[in-house]
Parts: C-alpha cells; sequence; structure tokens
C-alpha cells in the first residue's frame, strides 16, 4: 500500500486509476464460501461470468479455483449455477 | 454584436443555455422553472443545438444523469427549483465531490410545505453547505450574464466545481425585460471548449470515480472542495471583471447601491435589490444617507469584503425571504453578524425575515424597515432584533 497522501496530493475528485482493489484482500469479510463441485460441474462458465469480483479463476475452458482473497461471499454463483438437480457450486457457512 | 430583446428571466436562461451548446441536458420540469428546460427542449427538437437531451423521470434523476454526463466528460446542465431542488439534495454534495463543473439554473422558490409555488430563497439556502457556488440574480440581464459566467467559473481549472445561477420565481422567471444578448459566435468563443478534467468513457485510461472513501481519505477529499471554494473567489472577481472589459457589465461579490457614504443599510438578495433601490432614492431626495448592499455570490460566501462594506455604517437591516427554524433569525442575518464580529467598529444588525412563500413586500414595508433603521441608528438600540415583516 502506496504512503497515504495528503490533501494537496491527492488526486482530485476522488478519482482513481482503475483497478486498486487488487491491492487489498477485499474477501477478508467474507461469511459464506462457495465450495466448487468439480465431479458435477459441467463449465458452462456462468459463474465466472457473473462473479462481481473476479473471484473464479478459469484457465483452458475451465474453472480451476476461486481466490479467496477476492470472493466476498456474495453467493452470486450460487445462483446462477445451472446444474440439476443439486447446483455444482454451493455456499457453505465459513464456520 | 448585441441584440436587445425582451425576454422573461426563464427565456433569458434557455438563451443562454442554447448559446453554452451544452452536450447533455437531463432534466425534470418543475413551476417556476419549467420553462427553462421546456425552451431548451425545443431548442433540441429543432435542432439548433448538438445537446442530447435526458428527459428523466425526476429531479433526483435529473442530476444523477448530469452528475454521470459530466463525469463522462460531457459539458452538462439541468434545471430546477425548490421542491426539485430538494429532491437533487442527495447527489449535490457527489458533484462538488466529484469536482464537475455543472451549471444549473435554479428558479427561487419556496418549498413545501404547505405546497406553494412562489418565491421565496429556502429551496436555495438549504442548498449552501453542498460544495455548490450560488449566484443570485436580481433581474433577468443580470440572471443571462451569470449563466455565462458561471461556466467559466466552474470549468476554471483552479475552481472545478458546480455552480447554480438564481433568479426569483415569478417575480423575475416570468417577468418580462428588456436584455442585451451576445451573438452565438461571441459567447461560443467566450465559454470555449469544455475542459473534461474527468474522462469516464476514456478507455485506454480506466478510472474508478467515487470509490468508497473512508477515515483515510475523506477529510482530505473534502479539504480539497474548502480550498476550491476559497480559491473560486479570485476567479469570480477575475471573471466579473474580465466580463466588463468585454461586454460592458461588470460584477463582483456583490453590489454596493449608495453605500459607501451611508450611514445606514439594506442588505439583500435577488429581486427585492430593485424595490429597495427606489425607495432608497426617495429617501436620498430627503437627504437620508441611507445604502444598499446586494449580495450576488452567497457561495463562497464573500466575508471579509461584506465587512469592509459595511463596518462604517449605525445600522444594517438584513432582509432575507428564509427562515432557518434555528430560533435566532435567518440564515443570512448570521453570516453577516458572523462577518463583522472581528470588526472593532460595526452597526448594530436587524433581521427581517420576510416575502416567505410569495408573499409580497410593499413598499409602505420597506418604509417601515427604513424608519426603524434610522431610530435604531440615532439611539444605538436595536428594539428587536428578528422580526417578521408582513405577517399578519
Ligand atoms: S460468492 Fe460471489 S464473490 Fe465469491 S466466487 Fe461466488 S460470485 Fe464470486
Ligand atoms: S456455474 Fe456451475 S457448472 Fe457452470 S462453471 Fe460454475 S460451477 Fe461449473
Amino acid at each position: 500500500m502506496a504512503q497515504e497522501l495528503g490533501w494537496k496530493e491527492l488526486p482530485e475528485g476522488d478519482a482513481l486509476k482503475a483497478g486498486t482493489a487488487a491491492d487489498f484482500h477485499t474477501g477478508d469479510w467474507r461469511s459464506k464460501r462457495p465450495i466448487k463441485d468439480d465431479k458435477t460441474c459441467i463449465n458452462c462458465l456462468f459463474c465466472y461470468i457473473y462473479c462481481p469480483d473476479s473471484a473464479v479463476k478459469v484457465k483452458d475452458g475451465k474453472v480451476i479455483e476461486i481466490d479467496y482473497n477476492y470472493c466476498k461471499g456474495c453467493g452470486i454463483c450460487e445462483n446462477v449455477c445451472p446444474v440439476k438437480p443439486v447446483k455444482a457450486i454451493k455456499m457453505v457457512s465459513e464456520r | 454584436m448585441v441584440q436587445v430583446v425582451a425576454k422573461t428571466g426563464n427565456e433569458a436562461m434557455a438563451e443562454a443555455m442554447r448559446q453554452i451548446n451544452p452536450d447533455v441536458v437531463a432534466a425534470y420540469p418543475i413551476t417556476p422553472a419549467t420553462e427553462i428546460v421546456m425552451i431548451f427542449s425545443q431548442f433540441v427538437a429543432d435542432g439548433l443545438v448538438d445537446t442530447v437531451y435526458v428527459p428523466v423521470e425526476s429531479e433526483h434523476s435529473a442530476m444523477s444523469a448530469t452528475i454521470a454526463a459530466s463525469a463522462a466528460g460531457a459539458r452538462a446542465m439541468t434545471g430546477t427549483s425548490s421542491q426539485g431542488l430538494a429532491l437533487m439534495y442527495e447527489m449535490l454534495p457527489i458533484a462538488s465531490a466529484l469536482r464537475l463543473p455543472i451549471v444549473m439554473p435554479e428558479v427561487n422558490r419556496a418549498l413545501s410545505g404547505p405546497i406553494n409555488i412562489h418565491n421565496d430563497h429556502s429551496d436555495t439556502f438549504a442548498a449552501r453547505d453542498f460544495g455548490w457556488i450560488q449566484i443570485f440574480s436580481e433581474n433577468s440581464q443580470e440572471a443571462y450574464d451569470n449563466m455565462l459566467q458561471a461556466v467559466k467559473i466552474a470549468e476554471h481549472p483552479k475552481v472545478k466545481l458546480p455552480a447554480m445561477v438564481t433568479t426569483d420565481g415569478f417575480i423575475i422567471s416570468h417577468c418580462l425585460e428588456k436584455i442585451e444578448i451576445l451573438d452565438d459566435g461571441t459567447v461560443k468563443e467566450y465559454i470555449g471548449k469544455f475542459p473534461a478534467y474527468t474522462k469516464l468513457l476514456d478507455t485506454s485510461n480506466p478510472i474508478t470515480l467515487g470509490a468508497l472513501d473512508l477515515q483515510n481519505y475523506y477529510f482530505e477529499h473534502k479539504r480539497q472542495v474548502a480550498e476550491a471554494m476559497k480559491t473560486s473567489k479570485d476567479i469570480i472577481l477575475e471573471i466579473g471583471k474580465d466580463f466588463g472589459k468585454k461586454f460592458g457589465r461588470e460584477y463582483g461579490f456583490f453590489e454596493k447601491y449608495k453605500l459607501d457614504d451611508a450611514e445606514m443599510a439594506i442588505v439583500c438578495l435577488g429581486s427585492f435589490a430593485g424595490s429597495a433601490k427606489a425607495v432608497i432614492d426617495e429617501y436620498r431626495e430627503k437627504g437620508v444617507k441611507i445604502g444598499l448592499l446586494k449580495i450576488r455570490v452567497y457561495r463562497p460566501f464573500p466575508d471579509e469584503e461584506i465587512a469592509a462594506a459595511l463596518e462604517h455604517l449605525k445600522a444594517v437591516a438584513v432582509v432575507e425571504k428564509c427562515d432557518g427554524f434555528a430560533a435566532k433569525g435567518g440564515p443570512l442575518y448570521d453570516e453577516i453578524k458572523s462577518c463583522l464580529y472581528d470588526k472593532k467598529q460595526r452597526p448594530l444588525v436587524i433581521d427581517y425575515i420576510t416575502g416567505l412563500g410569495g408573499r409580497e413586500i410593499t413598499h409602505s414595508q420597506i418604509i417601515e424597515i427604513f424608519d426603524e433603521l434610522k431610530h435604531t441608528a440615532s439611539s444605538g438600540k436595536i428594539k428587536e432584533a428578528v422580526q417578521y415583516k408582513g405577517v399578519r
């Protein structure tokens, strides 16, 4: 984290260069975490597309991991997962 | 080339907007400001401007869309009044925090309730603490001139703050007056190209705007707004002087009318100044040394300058169309008294809250105020510091 700037140096108008969330672990207040079942996942990548925090990591067309440093536990991935009758991604309590 | 035309305050402001030719106008109608954006929408329909017109469903959305357009890099405007301005309150400090130079005509009207569509200053005064520059106009000519200058002031690189230019509902907004209008080319050259300090749509330089700003940065951003507001004082004067040089009508923070040699004075804003000046002339003929200070720029508040202009007086009557319901007089009274506090010698100050909801301020009431001012000046005593004039 860069040194905190004073009002004279700080860029005006609350405008930052984009992508600064990567500098922080924004997932540390998560109360639920998504757990993916590799056996039932059909790699439709819905979870990847819908995840608001780009926490679903994809390689070669396959979901390879969920980055818990950034996953905030919103549950959108579970919600959009089309696998039936049991979703391939499920939210479980952090405790 | 200057053209002399007959225009209402609303028409004058719409005409200024046509000449400014903003990239985006997002607006919602409200009496008595409706005509400004209505006339402007006709300009859009007739192809007289290049503006994208966004007819939104509320003033909250009008201000939101205007903020978004300005943040995207467009010269953006809207217009409103009273409850409309009140519905924008949530968004107003966001415009200043993002340092977006939005210019908005605002027609001063009483706040509901009870519901009322006529003039007082309670709507604009209530928005005084949101980091917006506030410029008041006495008549249509000033409304037109102030609109053009507001663009220059708001967009100045040392300012970058939103600005509202006000007229008084119906008294100015709907009254036909003879005014001078500059030609389109002159205005275009005068205001210049929009500087677009914030360009949210510039994908090669992506930015995050309005990010969460907690204990560690919020204070610094607010300090910047405070500084910009302070700096804007010099710019407002510079632009007012330059306007005078270019077009023959010079502007400052306020107008002094027969004030320098006066012993007593009225302090007011907006259209009431016209009525007061006429009565001042009558008193001057009788040898009574009375003058007037009409505040044009209410935010930033030119406190030192006002104090310097008033300190030599014996008595001052603040005539304001707003009660702050603070149980101690209106907001203008507060500020006039406070700016005089550091002066060794200072006038006695009386507050007259008047004209609420468009109640007429009559000639005989102005005479009553002047006579009481005379009595206060000669006796050195205030009978009643806060008074309601014209209420039954
Ligand atoms: S819970 Fe939300 S943040 Fe976490 S991976 Fe799923 S969609 Fe992304
Ligand atoms: S939405 Fe479900 S099935 Fe599709 S990739 Fe994600 S976990 Fe797999």
